[in-house]
């Protein structure tokens, strides 16, 4: 595996190999000395051309678990606000010798562009409405954790709930919980879906009510508040109203089902209740189990040999 | 005396690779006047069989010195990471605090050295051991680092090219 751009490019034995070598990268984490020398003498640097503090802390603790160097190159700072091109900035530091690129960009498609431009391995930390392997990941792992279905997720009813339609988070993880064999549903107000699901292995709800009970998974999404400006909703109120996680609703969740985010969480609009009182809720082990799949993926990626996870010592 | 064997040459039988472990698990006692502080810890994936037999035998020699029994996985430490593709085994285990132990880590076959070497450094995060030892079912000879067993089964002269198989079946050379 040279690059991680979307959670299409796995198979789902490649996907339960990330999410096996993950248990290592846990338990390291939980070592007096959480680090070990595996990637000692490669560099992995963080390019982020739009916000994000949580993934680019969450990769650069992974590299750094792994004793990779790391750099980081946020576009305020960069000589991009001078006008460089997006090739002539990965050319410029992919010369100072780079192993790895972690690429999150406004634009879909910019990392699998950026793969054109250098010889080090690629991963897509969020580009546009498109994907988020990692988030992907890690949300797979805490489900599998949680719910002990280290086989698969076969039965496992999800229900993604909010903005699908501008969400790279909903298309990565619809694709590998489907991969993993569970029942994803999403619950969106009709102007906050994609203009078409067809070809999504999905069913569709504009009632979250209905759904509700039934489900082992809800999966709230962040509503942007940009979206007002849109139109595409008439009220924050309106929303929380239909779609908000409120206390009564926690009540009406199965016993063991779990509550999942992936932040940064509008407390009062999709999550109503205060989640420290969801039993079920598992939106911190999310954050931790992001760092070891990330290390699993930089890993895997980077330390692993040619031929990935397969193959025998 | 060794019979001979389709898929092999047998070296020691299931009786002789007890026998050894008995001598060993001994050993171990004798070395440390006694089992105080004394943990078990199984090279993956090959020591973790050994590991466990000993831990057995050691029971039997002194019940009231109860032997924690660990195994870890140096796949994160190896010397040739990113050369070829690395699988690692079980998750590492290490159920007691390191700090003050005297670490015994055991393997089936010590060839190289190397696996070992890698153990030493992950065992460090762990804590500061008082003493590792280590005892291996067979020792095979071609070292390629200045490492030494402590207690060994069997030593077994070998060339480059054969394989030796350890297990509490016997020890087949192939």
């Amino acid at each position: 595996m040279k690059h991680l751009l979307s959670i299409e490019d796995l198979d789902r034995e490649q996907l339960v190999g990330l999410l096996d070598l993950t248990d290592h990268m846990v338990e390291i984490g939980q070592r007096p000395i959480p680090k070990v020398p595996a990637l000692r003498g490669k560099t992995v640097v963080s390019l982020f051309f739009e916000d994000s503090t949580r993934t680019r802390t969450s990769f650069d603790t992974a590299a750094k678990r792994l004793s990779a160097d790391t750099m980081s190159f946020a576009v305020s700072s960069s000589s991009v606000n001078k006008g460089e091109s997006l090739r002539d900035t990965v050319e410029t530091i992919s010369a100072m010798g780079v192993d790895a690129f972690v690429v999150r960009h406004k634009s879909s498609g910019a990392p699998a562009l950026i793969t054109n431009f250098t010889a080090a391995s690629i991963v897509n930390a969020g580009d546009g409405w498109h994907q988020h392997p990692t988030q992907a990941l890690l949300d797979c792992y805490t489900i599998r954790q949680s719910l002990g279905r280290r086989d698969g997720f076969e039965g496992v009813r999800i229900a993604i709930v909010g903005d699908i339609r501008h969400s790279r988070v909903a298309r990565s993880d619809v694709q590998a919980f489907a991969m993993l064999g569970a029942h994803v549903t999403l619950v969106a107000p009709p102007t906050l879906l994609p203009p078409s699901v067809d070809g999504w292995p999905v069913d569709v709800s504009h009632d979250l009510d209905a759904v509700l009970p039934d489900l082992d998974v809800l999966y709230l999404l962040r509503v942007q508040r940009e979206r007002m400006d849109e139109a595409l909703l008439p009220s924050m109120a309106e929303y929380s109203t239909r779609y908000g996680l409120t206390a009564t609703r926690a009540k009406r969740l199965a016993a063991h089902a779990l509550v999942l985010h992936p932040g940064p969480m509008n407390r009062g609009i999709e999550m109503v209740v205060d989640p420290a009182e969801l039993p079920g809720s598992r939106i911190l082990e999310q954050v931790a189990n992001g760092v070891a799949v990330r290390m699993a993926v930089l890993f895997t990626l980077l330390g692993s040999g040619d031929q990935g996870l397969k193959g025998d010592v | 005396m060794p019979t001979a064997d389709p898929t092999g040459r047998t070296v020691l039988s299931a009786d002789d690779v007890r026998r050894a472990l008995t001598r060993i698990a001994h050993e171990i006692a004798e070395r440390n006047h006694g089992l105080e502080g004394v943990v078990v810890v199984g090279l993956q994936k090959g020591g973790v069989w050994v590991a466990e037999a000993l831990a057995a035998v050691l029971h039997g020699i002194d019940p009231s010195h109860p032997v924690p029994v660990g195994s870890i996985d140096v796949s994160f430490h190896r010397d040739d990471v990113g050369l070829r593709p690395i699988v690692p085994g079980r998750v590492t285990d290490i159920p007691v605090p390191l700090d003050g132990t005297t670490v015994v880590l055991t393997d089936d076959v010590l060839f190289t050295g190397r696996t070992v070497r890698a153990a030493l450094e992950a065992l460090h995060e762990y804590g500061r051991p008082r003493a590792v030892q280590l005892a291996v079912v067979v020792d095979r000879g071609h070292r390629e680092l200045p490492i030494r067993p402590d207690f060994v089964g069997k030593n077994l002269p070998t060339s480059l090219d054969e394989q030796v198989v350890a297990t509490r079946d016997g020890v087949v050379i192939r």
